[in-house]
């Protein structure tokens, strides 16, 4: 993703250690970095939520507005995801708009939570045609130590399942807040695994001298009924068609785990 | 989502007549433009795209330069005029992720190594969109750095499944796209087995996604063969004019 650079003879040894079946942080291929979820961390905000994911951190803050809904879908709410890879984060990162890794991670993130229907837009909907709630899913990179799609995905879906909306109620055609919130209609709970591909393995969760390393990057979307909701293959290089069918379903393990760890947070 | 079009008749036809596994038809050029290194155009059912390269060249700004290896990059971008609803001229989010994952479709098929601290610069521009955009124009770029002469491991077609009413079908139309349950672009390196592209949107079951793959990959073939019938087919235009010439 960035270009910090992994000397010759660290990248040898990482590719040996993998071809081994061996990680030089002394994970196994399929194992994530140890996750912490903290849920409502911004009073501010709607929603929000902190994901630690070995030393990569990012958090994610939904915010809430009333606008007009589009004009395809009417009587549907609406969100939006965006990405930032603050220069906090990361010696690489400039300040400036969203590059295209901040937006090729939004859209990924986006399209697990749009296509697996996390959020029940149909129940975002106060005047049809008119006013509906508008979802700003904001998420920060704070620190950097690779695999920031797996990280934003799950801050992302935390700082959703602890979203309050404010309720509103309709007088005399008119629009008005009241002191009352309610939690945000959720339907769905999709999480992202992403793999990397080095020396012909794929392992789970890259750290950032991993992604230096690795020729290519796979990030598969689950759903909670083990649907595939989105796909991302990412990076310079080529995987076999094997190789994809064998991610896939280590995906599908691997996302009950990460699924869990919100979903149980919850209660 | 679905439900309000019927995207596949009583007969199993799609709503433009073609069978499931059917590829729309599809008109490929190589060379069509003189100033760029390389270019090609691809028509394929009602979208069209052309798509041109310039390099090796000297890279600016400077500092990019790479000491081991060229840089490839790559514009995808849409015509104001190719869609429905006047689309604004500046790059939206969408073009900014689209010329990313060409980009990576096409990097592993060039040899960026032979030719280092220069720059290899695609051009994708669709000017009629009506689905399956990035797959044309990663097809069409791959056509392009051949066009170009740049020495490349293999070409790279590129073709989307997606599923309709329940249906797994290749080739999404722009209707199909929009109202189906699931839409995966796919570029494939045929000669050396590899995927270089790999999207997906919609909700699909391991089956389906497994089955999905295969047609994708099934249809990039379909391609593959069209794209070097299309590249001799410049070669040969060339060889009878020069005959011609000879001969007057």
């Amino acid at each position: 993703m960035s270009s910090i650079i992994t000397s010759r003879i660290r990248q040898r040894q990482i590719y040996q250690m993998i071809a081994s079946g061996k990680r030089l942080d002394g994970r196994g291929l399929t194992e994530y970095r140890p996750i912490k979820v903290e849920m409502g961390i911004i009073e501010r905000a709607e929603g929000s939520a902190r994901v630690l994911l070995g030393k990569t951190e990012v958090i994610a803050g939904v915010k809430v507005e009333l606008g007009e809904p589009f004009p395809d879908r009417p009587s549907e709410g609406s969100f939006t995801v965006n990405s930032e890879f603050m220069p906090l984060a990361s010696p690489e990162f400039e300040p400036g708009p969203p590059d295209e890794n901040a937006i090729e991670l939004a859209r990924v993130v986006d399209r697990g939570i749009r296509e697996s229907h996390a959020i029940d837009l149909e129940k975002l909907c106060l005047i049809p045609g008119k006013k509906v709630y508008v979802l700003f899913i904001d998420i920060y990179a704070l620190n950097h130590d690779g695999n920031l799609i797996d990280a934003s995905a799950l801050a992302a879906l935390a700082a959703l399942m602890n979203t309050k909306l404010p309720v509103y109620v309709a007088e005399g055609g008119e629009i008005k807040k009241t002191s009352e919130y309610m939690p945000l209609p959720i339907k769905n709970y999709p999480v992202t695994v992403t793999f990397a591909n080095i020396g012909d393995k794929m392992v789970v969760d890259p750290w950032l001298e991993e992604e230096e390393v690795m020729s290519a990057r796979l990030t598969v979307a689950v759903d909670k009924d083990d649907k595939i909701c989105a796909l991302q293959k990412g990076g310079g290089g080529a995987l076999t068609p094997q190789q994809i069918l064998e991610a896939v379903q280590i995906a599908r393990e691997k996302a009950k785990e990460l699924r869990r760890l919100v979903v149980g947070n919850l209660g | 989502m679905s439900g309000k079009v019927k995207l596949i008749n009583e007969n199993g036809l799609r709503i433009d007549g073609r069978r499931p596994n059917e590829l729309r038809p599809i008109k490929i050029e190589v060379g069509v433009l003189s100033n760029a290194d390389g270019s090609a155009y691809i028509e394929q059912g009602k979208s069209k795209t052309l798509a041109a390269v310039y390099g090796p060249r000297e890279l600016h700004p400077r500092h990019l330069a790479l000491s081991d290896r060229a840089i490839l990059r790559c514009r995808y971008h849409m015509a104001t005029f190719s869609v429905e609803e006047r689309k604004p001229p500046a790059p939206t989010r969408r073009e900014i992720e689209l010329s990313k994952v060409i980009r990576e479709a096409l990097e592993p098929a060039v040899f960026l190594e032979k030719f280092p601290r220069t720059s290899i610069d695609i051009f994708i521009e669709v000017l009629q969109a009506d689905g399956g955009t990035r797959c044309i124009g990663t097809t069409a770029a791959a056509l392009a750095l051949a066009d170009a002469g740049i020495p490349m491991r293999d070409l790279v077609a590129a073709c989307a499944v997606g599923k309709v009413d329940g249906v797994l079908v290749l080739d999404l139309n722009d209707i199909e796209d929009k109202e189906g349950e699931a839409d995966m672009p796919v570029a494939y390196m045929p000669s050396l087995g590899q995927i270089s592209l790999l999207q997906m949107n919609g909700t699909l079951t391991y089956e389906e996604f497994n089955q999905a793959l295969n047609l994708a990959l099934e249809g990039c073939k379909q391609i593959y063969k069209l794209q070097k019938e299309a590249l001799k087919a410049k070669y040969v235009a060339i060889k009878e004019e020069v005959e011609t010439c000879l001969q007057s």
